[in-house]
Order: C-alpha cells, then sequence, then structure tokens
C-alpha cells in the first residue's frame, strides 16, 4: 500500500474539516478500506479514520420510537445491542464476517461503501431507515443509487443511520463461505402499513427493493404467495460463484425462506 | 512518522511509524514480538489475531497508529514469565490442537476472546466462533476439543483423533 497521513479526529466537526484536505479518504472500521489499499485499488494522500469520534457511536432511540444507530458503531455493539428491540437487525450484524471483522467494522462504513454484496444495505433499505450525515438526512430509498455508489457527496459522512422498528423481520443469508459474504441475502421487514423486501448480492446494481414481491405479500403474508415469483435474472451478477440466473432463483428462495420465518 | 504508544502484555511501547504502518507490523518489526503471524494480510486467515482494548481483532486490518493509547495483548503475554503455558495453550498441547503450528498463536488468541465472553460454549458456539481463523493441518477438531477442554467441559464426545 502506498503511504498517505493519518487524521485522528475526535469529533464530526474535525472529521469534515480534516476530509476538506486534498485527496481525503474518510476511514471507518477499515476491514474493507484497508485490503482495498493494499490491492493499490485506492491511493488517497491523506486517511482520516472516524474510529476515534465518540459522538458516532453507540445505539439509543429517539422521541419518535426509531433505533438510532453512530455510524461508527461496531458490528460487534448492534449484535450485541438492538436484539431486544430488533432482532433481525441484530442476526444481520451477528453474522458479518467473523467475530474480528465484527469488532472493527462499522455500520457507517458498510453503508458508505454500499458493497453490492453487503449485508447492511439490505436492513437499511428494508427497514425504510433514514441515513443520516454530517449535513443532511437522506431516506434509505433515495440513498443507495448503485454498485458501490450513494448520494454521499465528497467529504460526507454518515453520522447516524435511524431505523423504524417493524412489527416483523427476518434476514435471509446464503453465504458465501470464503468471503463470508451473502451470496444472495434477503431481508423482509413487515410494518403496519406495508412489507419491505430489499436483496443483496443479487443485482449489477446493488442492493435493490423487491417490489413485485412486496405486492403479492401485502396481499397476503405467506411463504406461499412468492412461492411462484421469478426475480428478473437479466441485471444479476454473474461470476464464479453463480450464475445471474442462479441469484435470481436464489432470490425466490430467500425471500421465501424469510417470509416463512416470520410467520412460523 | 507519527510516534504511538501503546501497551503490549502489560509493558509500555513506543515507537515511530508511518500511516499506513500495520499494527501487525509494527509488533513484529518495532517490538520483535514474531507469534503474531501474517498468513493471508487480507484479513481472512486469523493468523495474526491480537487483543485491542480486550477485543480480538485481526492486527493486520488495522493501522498501528489507530492504536495509540491502547492496551495490546499477544499471544506473547499468554504463558506466564517462567513459561508455564496458561490453561488454552496446555489443552492445545494436551490436545493435539496444532501441526504445523503457523495458525496457533491467532486460534488461541481468538479462544481467549471467545471464552472471556462466553465461558461455556457449546461445540457449535467454537466452530462458529473460529469462522476467520483458518487451519490447514488439524481439521480443526482437536483444535475444538481443546477450546472445549480448556472451558473445563468433558470432551469425551467429540470427534475422535
Amino acid at each position: 500500500m502506498y503511504n498517505f497521513d493519518v487524521e485522528m479526529p475526535t469529533t464530526i466537526a474535525e472529521a469534515v474539516k480534516a476530509l476538506g484536505r486534498e485527496e481525503a479518504q474518510p476511514m471507518s472500521g477499515g476491514q474493507t478500506l484497508i485490503p482495498t489499499l493494499k490491492a493499490r485499488l485506492a491511493a488517497p494522500s491523506v486517511l482520516v479514520s472516524l474510529h476515534g469520534i465518540a459522538e458516532m457511536k453507540g445505539v439509543c432511540n429517539n422521541d419518535a420510537g426509531q433505533l438510532c444507530i453512530g455510524g461508527a458503531t461496531t458490528h460487534a455493539t448492534v449484535a450485541a445491542e438492538v436484539g431486544t428491540q430488533y432482532p433481525a437487525l441484530a442476526s444481520l450484524a451477528a453474522r458479518i464476517g467473523d467475530p474480528a471483522v465484527r469488532n472493527r467494522g462499522t455500520i457507517g462504513g458498510s453503508v458508505a461503501n454500499n458493497d453490492p454484496s453487503a449485508c447492511y444495505p439490505a436492513g437499511v433499505l428494508a427497514s425504510g431507515a433514514t441515513v443520516v450525515t454530517n449535513n443532511r438526512e437522506i431516506a434509505a430509498d433515495d440513498y443507495f443509487l448503485g454498485m458501490f455508489e450513494t448520494a454521499l457527496e465528497e467529504g460526507e459522512i454518515v453520522t447516524e443511520v435511524r431505523f423504524p422498528i417493524p412489527e416483523a423481520a427476518h434476514y435471509e443469508k446464503h453465504l458465501q463461505p470464503a468471503s463470508r459474504f451473502p451470496l444472495v441475502a434477503v431481508f423482509v421487514a413487515k410494518f403496519a402499513d406495508g412489507v419491505r423486501v430489499a436483496v443483496t448480492g443479487a443485482s449489477e446494481n446493488g442492493v435493490f427493493r423487491w417490489t413485485e414481491a412486496e405486492e403479492a405479500l401485502n396481499a397476503n403474508f405467506n411463504a406461499e404467495a412468492v412461492a411462484g415469483l421469478k426475480a428478473d435474472g437479466s441485471a444479476m451478477i454473474s461470476d464464479l460463484h453463480g450464475t445471474g440466473a442462479y441469484r435470481a432463483h436464489l432470490t425466490g428462495v430467500m425471500t421465501k425462506r424469510a417470509v416463512a420465518a416470520i410467520t412460523g | 512518522m507519527t510516534e504511538v504508544k501503546m501497551t503490549v502484555n502489560g509493558k509500555a511501547a513506543s515507537g515511530n511509524v508511518e500511516g499506513r504502518t500495520l499494527l501487525v507490523q509494527f509488533l513484529r518489526e518495532n517490538l520483535n514480538l514474531t507469534g503474531t503471524h501474517v498468513g493471508c494480510d487480507t484479513s481472512q486467515c486469523g493468523a495474526c489475531v491480537v487483543h485491542v482494548n480486550g477485543e480480538a481483532v485481526k492486527s493486520c486490518t488495522m493501522l498501528a497508529v489507530e492504536a495509540n493509547g491502547a492496551e495490546v495483548a499477544t499471544i506473547e503475554g499468554q504463558a506466564a514469565p517462567d513459561g508455564t503455558l496458561n490453561t488454552i495453550q496446555q489443552a492445545f498441547q494436551d490436545h493435539h490442537g496444532l501441526q504445523c503450528g503457523f495458525c496457533t498463536p491467532g486460534m488461541v488468541m481468538s479462544a481467549a476472546a471467545l471464552l472471556k465472553d462466553n465461558p461455556k460454549p457449546t461445540e457449535a458456539d467454537v466452530r462458529h466462533y473460529l469462522d476467520g481463523n483458518i487451519c490447514r493441518c488439524t481439521g480443526y477438531h482437536n483444535i475444538v476439543k481443546a477450546i472445549m477442554a480448556a472451558s473445563g467441559q468433558d470432551v469425551g464426545t467429540i470427534a475422535a483423533e
């Protein structure tokens, strides 16, 4: 990896200022970024570590009853602390990577990177969460724009993610065993005003809502309601782990299993 | 270069590092603590697991400057000063939990992190926790057996050696 300066801000304001330096790159837990730097796929002049910003860490509730998770909160903390309020989200966090990765990797880093196979984007999109940055609030539906693309501007950082808590939810993940990323995973969240289904690992455009499944489940919240649905395989990822057709098939299977897990 | 100071295995340690210096490089090259291994360098294998402020981390995927001020524990601090192995290390020896030994420092440090949070894990807990620690020799059975034994549980029912 090429060398860089490291800035270690302790407040969001300091971080934003440091990110004003030329070719500055924010780093949260670094569990994706450090391997990326090693591979020389990124070569910033300045790395701004968000790890020391206390105001971006931890879990709380706002007046609207939403679950608010600081951007620099690790997967291990989410797994340990949100289980009572939002078990499906805790379960998602508890299955990212491995224990050592979960002790460093953060929700803000995952959401900012928007890896097409990452777990958190599915949870955030299915929950209809709000991504909070240092200068605005972005609805999940407007936030995820494509593979590794988000609505974040240069130098903008994810300071918090706010989750409305669904009546019931489940995250069903088909593991790609070498990388621990999902090959395909589906997050189903059932709210009083409707069902949201988000799919990760499948599409060349990154995480997406499977609206046909949502409509079917709004009419009848039962695994059988989605049993006959086929996801569109035309824009699915094809790689050595599986073809687009296979991922389209898995999308249906994971959705059905997620619903079955909720209905019991 | 930036000066970093940390406590490693209970002793004060310091040195000058570049921004890109990884924690594992600092441990191995500045402090000569070569028990922490670099296996894959891509955060897959777990040979580099150490504890930072009590939590298991992959020291190949953390910058040395991020550990400034931290309490770091490595494999070198596990045995007593006279060389007596700790419970986990002794269990690895007793149950033949290693062959070539390359992954063992990471296995022992991960096991220590697991038993701190979960003193009586099930066999499934142990296997699941070792997701990020790869061994190419043992087939894992004796590692799992060693960790179960170190937790004071009967290992008679775990797969045969």
